[in-house]
């Protein structure tokens, strides 16, 4: 799936659309400490978390992963805003859960359907 | 490539929002260089939680890249308190990052960690109230 598809599927807020809708999604990466985020953050991932500053997008680019969501209502701060406008760094944002939403993302990109998941843990997407 | 390239950086405490964009520049310019992405990534990873560190636990300093076909050479050296204990300091989770750094993601105490596991060689030079230097070096597959 791409990042363009992601969008399409109206499951996120779109926040930053970006520059590259056609950047292909392979994984999904959680956590929110950004060490850890640099040591394990995949190529090409889904990096889903609920810091929304600055050094999110620094350790994003670094690592190469390919967008933010931001889980549990979390929102991008003004200068994250700014930096992701002005680098086109893909942002989204959800009110549901981070496991939920990982869950998600997870059955789309790995196996092209999310839908059970929604069933299954009543998120509203 | 035979020459040597240099790359010099001052890493100032003073904008926390800036934290990174010299490990950012140097990522660009390897890839510019055509250096094979997993190096890329291992100098990527090793000099931002270098410049972090001279962010948060010193006092900012200055970041030195030397380039040459066969290694990336990076010298971090700030004008912090210095490391009382570095072998503490080397442990996974230890961190004596101040509350209004870890609500920003820092402070996981996996920097140095970090650092080790990523750079080919490392090499930590210390000394209280003066100030810290790290010298870390990637080594360019053939
Ligand atoms: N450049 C430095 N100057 C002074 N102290 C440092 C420096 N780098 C690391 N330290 C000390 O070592 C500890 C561990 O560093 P690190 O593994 O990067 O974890 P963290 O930065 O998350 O605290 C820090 O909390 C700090 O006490
Ligand atoms: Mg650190």
């Amino acid at each position: 799936m791409t990042i363009g598809e992601l969008q399409k599927l109206n499951i996120l807020e779109v926040v930053n659309a970006g520059e590259e809708p056609e950047r292909e999604l392979k994984g999904v990466f959680c956590c929110d400490l950004l060490s850890v985020a640099m040591g394990r953050g995949q190529e090409d991932a889904v990096w889903v978390t609920v810091m929304g500053n600055i050094n999110t997008l620094a350790v994003m680019s670094l690592t190469d992963m390919a967008c933010i969501v931001l889980a549990e209502g979390a929102v991008m701060d003004e200068a994250g805003m700014t930096k992701a406008r002005q680098q086109g760094i893909p942002v989204f944002r959800t009110e549901n859960p981070i496991f939920e939403t990982a869950l998600l993302l997870y059955r789309w990109i790995k196996e092209g359907n999310g839908a059970a998941v929604t069933e299954n843990t009543g998120a509203e997407v | 490539m035979s020459d040597t390239i240099e790359l010099k950086y001052e890493v100032s405490t003073e904008d926390f929002t800036r934290a990174g964009e010299a490990s950012s520049d140097v990522k660009k310019k390897l890839r510019q260089m055509g250096v094979p992405p997993e190096a890329i990534r291992k100098v990527a990873i090793a000099m931002y939680e270098g410049e972090i560190n001279m962010v948060i636990h010193a006092n900012g300093g200055t970041i030195t890249v030397l380039i040459d076909s066969e290694c990336i050479d990076m010298t971090l050296q700030d004008r912090g308190p210095g490391i009382p204990d570095i072998e503490k300091a080397m442990q996974a989770g230890y961190s004596t990052a101040p509350d209004n750094v870890r609500n920003l993601g820092f402070g996981a105490g996996m920097g140095l960690p970090n650092m080790k596991k990523y750079s080919d060689e490392m090499k930590v030079e210390t000394e209280l109230g003066v100030g810290t230097r790290v010298n870390m070096k990637v080594f360019i597959p053939e």
